[in-house]
């Protein structure tokens, strides 16, 4: 899947690259791949200046057709996401039950939240492939702990500083390292996490966890009517909320949140405008790291122990959350929408085909069709954007 | 070592001198890339950088905007040295460099270019990344320089991406205007542009001069140097070898510097 998405950033960049005006002399003479062909800005202006941009005028609504398809485009991903409702809540009658919505926020919870935290790393052009294995190392260190020490505060804190440090790690390793791409000391990570996981667990899940803890990742809340008196809106979804909106903060209002687009936007420029480009990105490793210890809390409290494995292959989900979501692995695009939109998705449809009771490996295979699907349309997205363009240089001439 | 000719040098001039280059040097290993080169930046005033591909024009705007450091020679800004500045601090001192690609963020939105790196931001007791951005103060100044610059784009929210290469070159051109009073240096501005698009970039850095600007401008088009430049310096193998105000009457001199053909480098 990782493979494919970066076979994609060569073959079809939308970004930089090809939108800055040729640096290369020879540029414009040798022949555009058919992607680019027609669409590429220097193209399109070249064409306008040899006096061919009658035949290219545009009628304005065609330029209107293209804001609706860019933004169709943009809503993309949240409509998928309730036509997958809409569908199977006509397939299957327990699908809009309370305790169903229930069961799928509280499956979602920590895939949310590790999306959130991939999110950031995203946003940079980035990649963290440890928070899975992150997730485990936490979850056995927070579990050992509270075994040893029976402080529910400490188990807490070492949860979370675990997962904190190894995205430190992460960072500082990617940057410091000048390796060449974050796939690589994340990569390095996730084996590293895991194996030290099991050494220090002896390969067996630590049982038991604090009180707080499995009340926020297995409890209900039973005062929101509808779900007796068990409740049925689990108390995990709240701790999404939290995260989503610290991370809606970070995004939106925050200095550091813009730097964190511009970086992934253009690293280069970010430089060279005087941005700390190396602090931005240790610091999402850093946040993605603290997301992972979250994550292993929840997953602490669902089960009432510290597992080894708990977090295997969760990286992937939170990956595939992100872009299913719409955010760019190209950089510089993506929103808190966007990461709980793809976790929603897959989490719905997880539980829509458990309860239509299909093979449990159909799940998989949908979810990477889906994948392929979200790229495709980020793709899509990046060719209308640039033949936008170029009608706006023949309409402004 | 070349000097300028003193006939071009008025007292004028002298006085409006805002940027002044004396002896710069810069070798690469052992590529001579400059060799003793003045240069005179005025206010008010559009210089064209001249020179074939090599002569040192892209080497001499980067000694300037701090990128390289000249091996020999000085820099100043209103007679206060500044050689070996950092491009941080050159461009803190107001001379602000638009290099061929542009160095736009296209996910963000011209507001966003405009103050990048330099964002508005409160309160001022927190480390600067935790502060909060302003945003309707940025967009506000954003719009505000945008008229004075008399530059019209679609939409301020858009990301650059939806823009025409014109739009991102003014985009590019107004952000570095938007904070520097002092110098602009633009490389190629007109490079990758249609002939309207062009022309609205030059009208551009009329107003930058007409605000008091000292634009210098790095251009193979000569019609566009006749178009806007008040004086034309030529480089040529790493030195300086002729300076002239462009006109039909020079313009067949100023060629002549630039490909090496007699008549003889002043």
């Amino acid at each position: 899947m990782i493979h494919l998405m970066y076979q994609e950033r060569i073959v079809t960049h939308p970004g930089p690259r090809a939108t800055q005006p040729e640096r290369d002399p020879e540029g414009p003479a040798h022949a555009p791949t058919a992607l680019q062909e027609g669409v590429d800005t220097t193209n399109g202006l070249l064409t306008s200046t040899s006096g061919n941009h009658e035949s290219r005028r545009v009628p304005s609504s065609g330029e209107r057709a293209m804001r609706v398809a860019l933004v169709a485009l943009q809503v993309g991903p949240v409509a998928i996401l309730v036509l997958l409702i809409v569908v199977l809540a006509g397939l299957s009658d327990v699908f809009l039950t309370l305790e169903n919505i229930g069961n799928v926020l509280k499956q979602s919870a920590v895939v949310c939240v590790l999306a959130l935290g991939q999110l950031l790393v995203v946003l940079t052009r980035g990649i963290d492939l440890s928070m899975g294995s992150n997730l485990s190392l936490s979850a056995v260190v927070g579990a050992m702990v509270w075994r040893d020490q029976g402080s529910a505060t400490l188990s807490v804190l070492a949860a979370l500083a675990t997962g904190t440090v190894v995205g430190l790690i992460n960072g500082v390793v990617y940057v410091k390292g000048r390796l060449p791409h974050p796939f690589i000391p994340t990569l390095a990570m996730l084996t590293a996490a895991s194996g030290l996981a099991l050494y220090i667990s002896h390969s067996e899940t630590i049982q038991g966890a604090p009180d707080v803890v499995n009340r926020v990742g297995a409890g209900r809340i039973s005062w929101i009517p509808g779900g007796g008196s068990v409740g049925w809106f689990p108390v995990a979804t709240l701790v999404v909320a939290g995260v989503a909106l610290v991370v809606t903060l970070v995004t939106r209002q925050l200095v550091w949140g813009r730097w964190i687009y511009a970086v992934g936007g253009n690293p280069e420029a970010a430089v060279r405008n005087g941005m700390p480009v190396h602090a931005v990105l240790i610091s999402v490793y850093v946040f993605s790291g603290l997301a992972a210890g979250v994550a292993a809390l929840l997953t602490m409290g669902k089960g009432n122990a510290g597992s080894p494995t708990a977090g295997n292959l969760a990286e992937l989900d939170a990956i595939a959350a992100v872009i299913i979501g719409g955010a760019s692995f190209l950089g510089g695009r993506g929103s808190v929408l966007s990461a709980l939109t793809g976790a929603l998705v897959i989490a719905v449809l997880r539980n829509g085909l458990n309860l239509l009771s299909i093979d449990p490996n159909w799940q998989y295979m949908a979810t990477g069709i889906v994948i392929v699907v979200a790229v495709e349309l980020d793709v899509v997205r990046g060719m209308l954007e640039r033949r936008f363009r170029s009608m706006q240089a023949v309409r402004s001439a | 070592m070349t000097s300028t000719s003193p006939e071009l040098r008025s007292q004028d001039g002298a006085a409006r001198t805002v940027l002044s280059v004396r002896g710069a040097a810069k070798r690469f290993g052992a590529v001579v890339a400059l060799d003793g080169v003045d240069l005179e930046v005025r206010r008010g005033e559009v210089l064209a950088l001249l020179g074939d591909n090599g002569a040192g024009k892209s080497t001499l705007i980067k000694c300037i905007s701090g990128v390289h450091r000249l091996d020999e020679g000085t820099i100043e800004l209103d007679g206060r040295p500044i050689t070996g500045a950092t491009p941080t601090q050159v461009r803190s001192l107001g001379i602000e460099t638009v290099y061929q690609d542009l160095a736009l963020f296209d996910n963000l939105s011209p507001a966003a270019n405009f103050f990048a790196g330099r964002e508005s931001a409160g309160p001022a007791w927190l480390p600067m990344g935790l502060r909060f951005l302003r945003h309707r103060g940025m967009a506000a100044e954003t719009r505000r320089l945008l008229d004075r610059l008399q530059v019209t784009l679609p939409d301020l929210d858009a990301p650059v991406a939806l823009m025409s290469g014109g739009q991102r070159q003014a985009v590019a051109v107004a952000r570095a205007a938007a904070f520097t009073s002092n110098v602009v240096i633009l490389d190629e501005p007109t490079a990758a542009l249609g002939l309207r698009e062009s022309a609205r970039v030059l009208d551009l850095i009329r107003r930058l001069r007409d605000q008091g600007t000292g634009v210098v401008l790095v251009s193979h088009s000569m019609d566009q140097v006749l178009a806007v430049a008040d004086r034309a310096v030529v480089l040529r193998r790493g030195r300086r070898v002729g300076e002239a105000a462009p006109s039909q009457e020079t313009l067949q001199q100023i060629v002549g510097w630039i490909v090496g053909a007699p008549p003889a480098p002043a």
